[in-house]
């Protein structure tokens, strides 16, 4: 008897916790974003400011002591920096949905997903002296503005790279070919990074291998192309070792021999070579996947000053170079490039050879109206792709 | 005025029931069941597609991804048969060990072992189960390059570096309570079995083991319910296999409800799990 009315009461109480946690505030789809305000003016720092970012992208000298840009902005300015590395971009939508970070270095696979969600704000880019000094081609962008309106300034730009073993792989690769291959003698040791904009990497190797599936954008397919891109992607599988997501694993396999071909960024490849692997990166015949990414504020940021001055510092000309040379990618701020240490880093990473990014497809979000101006088909939306990763990672 | 409370107390036994139970049934039921409730509420939300927001409207279309795709019923699969294989594992090394360091060992040595079988409790899990990653390393690995040569080589990253991961990692966790079960077995039945004309064996099987049962049991759900939640051991050692608790950690940022409805599996199968021990009678005895 006891017992059931103990039961009872739990059930109450289960019941009053239902009714309170659907009272929260919802959410619905809009094709606008919400409308909210941009900084007018900038007072004093508040003493600190939380940034979500890429590996690599907000370096204090603990990783290398030579590499430094945040020490020298928190004299400056008293924001303490406390950051938080995202392995992914879903990473980084979650992280920002949390509202206890400020700002963060959106990819254009996020970005976008970040303004209609409403937890990024506009940004005004006169309280900005470095902003006049950006490549124009990368201001107000589709993935960093909507409707004229500006959500962040650019960061950088890069290619995502085909990292092979030099000392194992031979011949060099030329081609993504050489990761779908299934009879690759490096079976068991290939790599593929672990998220569904993945797909679009397959896309890409597709775009050009099967010019009849007639795909022109990458990050716009529909239901035909996208079940080829995934075909690909589950024919791959078996040649994969590991999937990576968490960079440092990532360094630590090519480093072992755990991996020795596969998609990289720069930066892995340059923190695997200083600890003594043998290993390069190329941009593969077919073009690339890649980023152009963007710093943008929360919309519930409680650090607003910090963070804009965080914003401002990033584009700065010195600490811009600084990232771009350790990241491996090209500045977005035009003066970056004389102050690079090594002097032909710009030309190295094209940073304003506008024919090199031709074949570079930015991260983008894909939805379900086409990207690429499509209009007789429906494209395969953003969640589409992660239901079908997600199902090719657990099969 | 405390004078009048405490007589209050005093003469109402449910007041003083009530008072003494407050807090902690507050933290059960807002704090655990409440998280559980939520959780159980959320699995019938959905996202919108392409912000990512959740949008609280009841839907049953994360229960029929679950029901439909194949992948996630050969996770839920894989999942059961790890930890079913973990469990059995730890049993197998646990039940000998537990019976030597209760039965045989000096009661000097049988401190210095319980405290042996602890220390690896102090470490990090993520310490531990790096360790097995450099160990496990196909063709550079400690394994490799130990028993390489008498032709025994490592499993490479996958189910079986899992299953020895979690197995390792929660052995402890069976040894405790089966040492503890033995400790109470009085030493006079082995005698008296043994007396009896029974052999060693069969003393175990008639005579120890229907004792020692409950414990072995104590210790399976915890070995069982540990493997079954694990992703970070599936991350660092599975290479590319995933477990359920890896679907969670991928879509939770993603796809909140979905996620929810994935953790909702592990609850399900414990709740079986444990109305199976129920029935057995092995939770009275414990």
């Amino acid at each position: 008897m006891q017992k059931k009315r103990l039961f009872s009461s739990l059930v109450i109480a289960s019941a009053a916790a239902l009714v309170l946690s659907s009272c929260g505030s919802s959410n619905s789809a809009s094709n606008e974003p919400p409308k909210l305000e941009a900084m007018k003016s900038l007072g004093a720092g508040e003493g600190a400011v939380n940034i979500v970012a890429w590996a690599g992208y907000v370096e204090n000298g603990s990783t290398d002591p030579n590499v430094d840009w945040v020490t020298g902005f928190e004299k400056e300015t008293g924001c303490k920096v406390n950051v938080k590395n995202g392995a992914t971009s879903d990473d980084m939508v979650a992280l920002m949905k949390t509202g206890e970070y400020d700002v963060v270095s959106a990819s254009g696979d996020a970005s976008l997903r970040l303004i209609y969600g409403g937890d990024v704000a506009p940004v005004n880019t006169d309280l900005m002296t470095n902003y006049a000094d950006v490549f124009d081609n990368l201001k107000n962008q589709p993935w960093n503005s909507v409707n004229g309106v500006s959500y962040g300034v650019p960061h950088g730009r890069g290619a995502n790279l085909l990292a092979y073993r030099t000392d194992i792989v031979k011949p060099a690769p030329t081609s993504w070919g050489s990761v779908f291959d299934v009879n690759s003698p490096y079976k068991g040791k290939i790599t593929a990074y672990d998220s569904a904009i993945y797909i679009a990497d397959a896309a890409l190797y597709l775009m050009n291998t099967q010019p009849d599936l007639g795909i022109k954008y990458p990050y716009a397919l529909d239901q035909k192309q996208f079940d080829a891109a995934v075909a690909l992607i589950e024919a791959q599988k078996p040649l994969i070792g590991e999937y990576w997501g968490d960079y440092l694993k990532h360094v630590a396999s090519l480093k072992s021999g755990g991996t020795v071909l596969g998609t990289t960024w720069q930066v892995n490849i340059n923190l695997a070579k200083g600890e003594g692997t043998k290993v390069e990166g190329i941009k593969p015949a077919e073009g690339s996947t890649g980023w152009s990414d963007t710093w943008m504020i929360s919309s519930k940021a409680k650090h607003p000053n910090c963070a804009y001055l965080w914003m401002d510092h990033i584009i700065s000309p010195q600490a811009n170079a600084g990232v771009a040379e350790w990241f491996g990618e090209a500045p977005s701020n035009a003066k970056s490039c004389d102050l690079t240490a090594d002097k032909n880093h710009c030309t190295t990473f094209h940073a304003s050879d506008d024919a090199y990014w031709s074949d570079v497809y930015y991260w983008n979000t894909p939805t379900e109206a086409c990207l690429d101006g499509r209009t007789d088909v429906k494209c395969i939306p953003y969640s589409e792709w992660v239901k079908s990763w997600s199902s090719l990672r657990n099969s | 005025m405390l004078q009048k409370i405490s007589n209050a107390m005093h003469k109402n036994s449910r007041l003083r029931l009530a008072s003494l139970l407050a807090a902690p049934l507050l933290w059960l039921v807002v704090a655990y069941l409440g998280a559980l409730t939520a959780l159980f509420v959320t699995a019938f939300y959905t996202i919108d597609s392409f912000t990512g927001n959740v949008i609280q409207q009841f839907n049953l279309g994360n229960f029929q991804d679950v029901l439909t795709d194949i992948a996630y019923r050969n996770v839920v699969l894989r999942t059961l048969g790890i930890a079913t294989l973990v469990t059995l594992i730890c049993a197998v090394f646990a039940i000998p060990m537990a019976f030597y360091m209760a039965k045989l060992a000096k009661p000097k040595s049988q401190r210095v072992l319980v405290a042996l079988v602890m220390t690896p409790l102090w470490a990090s899990y993520l310490v531990k189960i790096y360790a097995w990653r450099t160990m496990i390393e196909p063709e550079t690995g400690v394994i490799d390059w130990l028993l390489g040569p008498i032709g025994i080589h490592s499993p490479g990253f996958g189910g079986p570096a899992i299953i020895i991961g979690l197995s390792y990692l929660w052995l402890p966790y069976m040894i405790l309570p089966i040492y503890a079960g033995f400790e109470r077995l009085p030493n006079n039945l082995l005698d008296a079995s043994g007396d009896l004309g029974a052999r060693n064996w069969y003393t175990f099987r008639r005579v120890v083991l229907p004792i020692i049962f409950p414990s072995i049991v104590a210790g399976s759900m915890f070995t069982f319910s540990l493997s079954l939640g694990d992703y970070i051991t599936a991350q660092i050692l599975g290479g590319k296999l995933q477990m359920l608790g890896n679907v969670v950690y991928q879509n939770f940022s993603i796809n909140l409800p979905f996620a929810a409805t994935i953790a909702m599996i592990p609850v399900l199968i414990m709740g079986i799990y444990l109305w199976v021990v129920r029935r057995t009678g092995a939770l009275a005895s414990m």
